[in-house]
């Protein structure tokens, strides 16, 4: 069966269930304004240049990881290339008092939330299942089951409201993930338990191999509405666009509103993983589509009209991009080997006799190598 | 009330109102303890294990959920994070499996996924076994697949007073539990001392010698124990010394008290509902035989299900040990 393939202008050589309805947009592809925008926002140079500055940090973290991977240093990568409008724009449209469930790809979110590059990469690198500290970066360990971290949301915003503590929790799905009974059912109880959860969808309208239109023949954001729920759709290659529609849901949200949905349009511009090849199942064209419609570009022309980008800025956001790279490098390769015995530390609160006496023969039998 | 305190009122509770009457304990002991599930509030639940304490503590801290067991145990461990200590409800055995990935790939492994940074205390309460003539689906002893998971701790209750303190115990303890309740002995009826745990009293993680004799060790836990009390009764008539062990604790395992009864007896039989088949049972004769070889007088038998789905209704007793089928094991390993 071959998809029905309709070019459309924003949506490239389409897969995406078109509603007649296109997603909200605050620059066009050269970097001026789009006049039909509906969305709010006041835009200071302040904004736009941190905005961009995460973004450039992201991309550039992103692609020393995957060098990493190919090098042999990194187990997997799972590039979010592409998807730095819809990460950094949405993350930073919280309050830091706020919480965030991350899927797998939240790189550039991580990097807003101040993980650490040892502490992001320690997983990909086979050190551990999940390395930083959630309650410090009020960020939880990446969910690889897809969609089960929905719930986990959605609980975690249904404690929040019963505890009227005015934070707003934010949650990661993708495309692909919208398909898991888990997600419909948090969308579900979200909406009856009115809890303070807003879902960010990346609709990057590939899930490893397959197409948004074999995932869904309703746009995600109506599903989500029939739920119940405030949504919104917006181009995620728009990060200006990104953090004015996440704004305006999640402060509804915290206004005691219904909980929210935000549908950003976008593209996963690398292969799922390092271990994908897709080239098996997209063509080159559809890749260079979006490749011009890549959201740094974009906001960088943004920041070139205005006059707000001065060489010396952007040298120096060159600078710092190429630290945080050494940076990432080094700490990965600093990072210490995991030890079994801190898998058996971490397996239980309160350590079983069983489980002590499993630990101890281990122990006994590693030693008798010394 | 003072742990253990001799002014402790006891009571004449069946199993089901010494959990009911646990549950509420635990509620009163700590603000955080939330209870969660489908027909919970108004109705009591099927059994109407919380009755009346949507009245007593409100919809804040006793709430129904939809329809959807992922998402009990789901939205049970963002609760879990947010620093409640939620108590699930699954309705019936058979009800579990939509909630499997949120208890084996989340619930279990959440500690150590996030290098013991994460705590999640999350009791899921599961009414289980047959013997009530139910429909398919509701009779099923579903314990090896939780036992399987590292993470969890699991337990099965046997008696009122173990359900009393056994449920306080579980909701308490910062590692998930998974609580079975024995649907069939719901209204058997016994002595039970109303509040907090003892103090002196068994662990958690601790089997019970719910009877001594000196023959052969019986090792059952939940619905089997009865049965394996009642067996013990009538082979006493015919001059054979059954001790029985309740395990309580089905993970971790408790094998100081299983191995040395059956040091001590030289025979053991263990008794489950579920098949015999990589079950429990299995994994408690294999320890039982690695460490017990030398003085045991004959291989450690099981009796159990059979591999076969659950029968229907009227075809339960001949799939089900009873009495009879625990005295034939017990002959067959006192004839070696």
């Amino acid at each position: 069966m071959s998809a029905h393939v309709v070019h459309d202008v924003l949506h490239g050589p389409a897969q995406v269930p078109v509603a007649g309805q296109a997603p909200q947009q605050y620059l066009r592809m050269d970097g001026t304004l789009n006049p039909a925008c509906d969305l709010e926002l006041a835009v200071t140079p302040q904004l736009a240049r941190s905005l961009y500055r995460e973004m450039v940090l992201a991309r550039r973290l992103d692609q020393e990881a995957y060098h990493l991977q190919r090098q042999g240093e990194l187990g997997l990568w799972l590039s979010c290339r592409g998807q730095e409008a819809a990460q950094v724009g949405s993350a930073r449209a919280l309050r830091e008092s706020d919480w965030i469930f991350p899927a797998y790809r939240e790189h550039a979110v991580a990097l807003v939330r101040g993980v650490a590059p040892a502490e992001l990469l320690a997983q990909w690198r086979g050190c551990c299942h999940g390395g930083w500290d959630p309650a410090r970066h009020r960020m939880h360990i990446y969910s690889l089951v897809l969609g089960t971290q929905t719930l986990h949301a959605t609980g975690y915003a249904m404690g929040v409201r019963a505890d009227a503590a005015g934070e707003v929790v934010l949650t990661y799905v993708g495309d692909g993930a919208t398909s898991q009974g888990d997600v419909s059912e948090a969308l579900n109880w979200a909406a009856v338990t009115r809890s303070p959860v807003v879902f960010f969808c990346q609709n990057n309208q590939w899930a490893i191999s397959t197409r948004v239109g074999t995932q869904t023949a309703t746009p995600l954001h109506q599903r989500a509405a029939g739920f119940g729920l405030d949504t919104v759709y917006v181009d995620g290659n728009d990060v200006l666009a990104v953090h004015a529609a996440t704004t305006m849901i999640a402060e509804r949200v915290r206004a005691g509103g219904v909980p929210g949905f935000v549908e950003a349009l976008t593209y996963r511009m690398a292969g799922h993983s390092t271990s994908d090849d897709p080239t098996r199942y997209r063509s080159s064209e559809e890749t260079e589509y979006w490749e011009r419609r890549d959201p740094l570009t974009r906001l960088r022309r943004f920041l070139d009209n205005n006059g707000w980008s001065d060489p010396a800025w952007l040298s120096e956001l060159d600078g710092e991009a190429e630290q945080l790279a050494a940076d990432v490098r080094a700490a990965c390769l600093a990072l210490p080997e995991p030890r079994l015995e801190d898998v058996f530390a971490a397996t239980l609160v309160r350590e079983s006799a069983a489980l002590a006496t499993e630990r101890a023969a281990f122990t006994a039998y590693q030693d008798s190598f010394l | 009330m003072t742990p253990g305190s001799a002014a402790a009122p006891t009571r004449q509770l069946s199993l089901g109102k010494a959990l009911n009457a646990g549950l509420r304990q635990a509620m009163l002991d700590d603000p955080s303890v939330v209870l969660m599930g489908e027909d919970i509030g108004a109705l009591g639940g099927v059994f109407r294990v919380t009755e009346g304490l949507l009245d007593e503590f409100g919809e804040q801290r006793v709430f129904n959920s939809p329809l959807a067991e992922s998402a009990i145990v789901g939205t049970a461990i963002g609760l879990a994070l947010r620093g409640y200590r939620p108590v699930c409800e699954i309705q019936f055995d058979g009800f579990v499996y939509p909630a499997f990935d949120q208890i084996v790939s989340q619930l279990a492994k959440m500690r150590a996924r996030s290098g013991g940074r994460l705590t999640v205390p999350v009791t899921i309460r599961i009414p289980v076994g047959g013997g009530i003539g139910a429909v398919e689906h509701h009779s099923e002893s579903n314990e090896a697949y939780f036992c399987h998971t590292a993470g969890l701790r699991v337990v099965a209750c046997a008696s009122p007073a173990d359900a009393h303190t056994m449920i306080q115990e579980a909701v308490a303890c910062d590692d998930p539990v998974i609580f079975y309740e024995p649907k069939r002995r719901y209204w058997d009826t016994a002595d039970v001392v109303v509040g907090s745990p003892p103090a002196d009293g068994l662990a958690l993680d601790q089997a019970r010698i719910a009877r001594h004799g000196s023959d052969v060790t019986v090792i059952a836990w939940g619905p089997t124990v009865r049965t394996a009390l009642d067996a013990a009764t009538v082979a006493e008539q015919e001059g054979k010394s059954l001790e029985v062990i309740d395990l309580r604790s089905l993970s971790p395992l408790d094998l100081p008290t299983l191995t040395g009864s059956a040091a001590r007896t030289g025979r053991a039989v263990v008794v489950q509902e579920a098949p015999t088949f990589t079950s429990l049972g299995s994994e408690i004769a294999a320890s039982i035989t690695e460490q017990c070889f030398d003085v045991l007088e004959a291989p450690v038998a099981r009796v159990g299900g059979y591999n076969i789905p659950y029968p229907p209704a009227r075809a339960e007793e001949q799939y089900l040990p009873d009495i009879d089928r625990v005295l034939d094991a017990v002959d067959r390993v006192l004839a070696h």
